[in-house]
C-alpha cells in the first residue's frame, strides 16, 4: 500500500525546472526556407557561443537562450543583414566573448601567434639536432 | 651556457606549478558582464506584458535615475529579490522591468504573491531585449542614469546589502 502510494507520488512529481512556459521562439528549431540563407545561418551559429552552457554553440545547444539566439540570426540573415553584421551586434553586448571566431587584438593575439612561434622554435629545434646527427 | 641550462627544466616546472595554483587559488570569473554598460540603453520598444502598465521602450528611460529588472514568473531567485526591489521602490526609485518569455497570467500571480514593484513591464517573449541588453540570465538588474545611459549591471538577485550600493550609484547618477 505505501509502496504504491509512493509510485503514485512519484508519478504526479514534476521536474523543478529552470525554463520558461513559453514555447521556443519561432525560428529557433526551424530552418529558413531558403537554403543559402539557411547555410549561411548555420555557418554563423556555429561561430557563436551559446551563453549559458559556455562549452557549445548556439548551434549545438538545447538552452531556451540559445534558441532565442538562434531565432535571432535566423531572422535577420532573413532579413538580409550580413552575418559579419550580426556577428559585431553581439559582440556589441557581450564582448568577443560571445564569438568562437575573436578577431585579433593585442588581448587575443598570444592566440594567433603562440603556435606559428613553437612551430619557429620545433623547427630550429630540429634543424640543429639534424646537423649533429649528419656531422 | 650548459650549467644554467640545466636549470631550465626547474623553471619550467614551477611556472607551470605557478599558472595551476594560482588558477586554484583564485578561479577566473565566470559571470558574463553585459559590453552595454557605458553606453546608452539599446532600441527597445516592449508592448506592455499587463493592462494596467505601459511597456518599456527606451525613448522613456530617462529624466531621472531608474533601475530596469530583468525578470521572469519563473525565475527562482527572482521571488528572492523581489522583497529587495520592495525596499527599492520604498526608497523613492523608479524600478521598470523586463519579463522574459512570459504570460500575463504568470506575471500577475507572480507579482500577487511576491509584491508588486514596477512602474513599467514590457513583455519580451522571446528575448531580443535581453539579448539586446547583453544580459544572459535571469535576475540581472540594469543602473540607468538620468541621461538614459546604463551605469551599471547587477548579476544574480539583488541582497539586502547591495542596497545602500545601488542607491548611491542611483545618487551619484542624478
Amino acid at each position: 500500500m505505501k509502496r504504491a502510494a509512493l509510485a503514485l507520488l512519484l508519478l504526479a512529481a514534476g521536474p523543478a525546472v529552470a525554463d520558461s512556459n513559453l514555447p521556443p521562439a519561432r525560428l529557433a528549431y526551424t530552418q529558413l526556407p531558403n537554403a543559402a540563407q539557411e547555410a549561411q545561418a548555420k555557418a554563423l551559429m556555429e561561430t557563436l557561443r551559446c551563453l549559458v552552457c559556455q562549452g557549445q554553440s548556439i548551434a549545438d545547444s538545447d538552452a531556451e537562450m540559445a534558441g532565442d539566439m538562434r531565432a535571432l540570426v535566423r531572422e535577420r540573415i532573413a532579413r538580409g543583414e550580413q552575418p559579419a553584421a550580426i556577428r559585431s551586434y553581439l559582440i556589441q553586448r557581450y564582448g568577443d566573448y560571445v564569438t568562437y571566431d575573436p578577431p585579433f587584438s593585442w588581448v587575443t593575439a598570444p592566440l594567433w601567434i603562440t603556435p606559428l612561434v613553437l612551430l619557429a622554435i620545433g623547427l630550429l629545434l630540429a634543424r640543429r639536432l639534424f646537423r649533429k646527427g649528419g656531422a | 651556457m650548459r650549467r644554467l641550462l640545466i636549470w631550465a627544466p626547474l623553471a619550467l616546472f614551477a611556472l607551470v606549478f605557478a599558472l595551476v595554483a594560482s588558477g586554484l587559488l583564485k578561479p577566473g570569473d565566470r559571470t558574463i558582464h553585459s559590453a552595454m554598460v557605458g553606453k546608452p540603453v539599446p532600441e527597445l520598444a516592449m508592448k506592455p506584458l499587463l493592462a494596467d502598465r505601459p511597456g518599456v521602450a527606451s525613448a522613456e528611460l530617462h529624466g531621472k535615475p531608474r533601475l530596469l529588472n530583468v525578470f521572469a514568473s519563473w525565475c527562482i531567485p527572482c521571488i528572492a529579490e523581489a522583497p529587495q526591489l520592495l525596499k527599492l521602490k520604498q526608497a523613492g526609485v523608479e524600478i521598470d522591468a523586463i519579463a522574459i518569455r512570459d504570460t500575463p497570467e504568470a506575471v500577475q500571480a507572480f507579482l500577487a504573491r511576491n509584491g508588486d514593484p514596477y512602474a513599467r513591464i514590457g513583455d519580451d517573449p522571446t528575448g531580443k531585449a535581453q539579448i539586446a541588453l547583453g544580459s544572459s540570465g535571469v535576475p540581472e538588474t540594469f543602473l540607468i542614469d538620468a541621461q538614459g545611459r546604463i551605469i551599471d549591471q547587477h548579476i544574480g538577485d539583488i541582497r539586502a546589502d547591495d542596497i545602500p550600493a545601488i542607491l548611491a550609484k542611483l545618487e551619484a547618477a542624478k
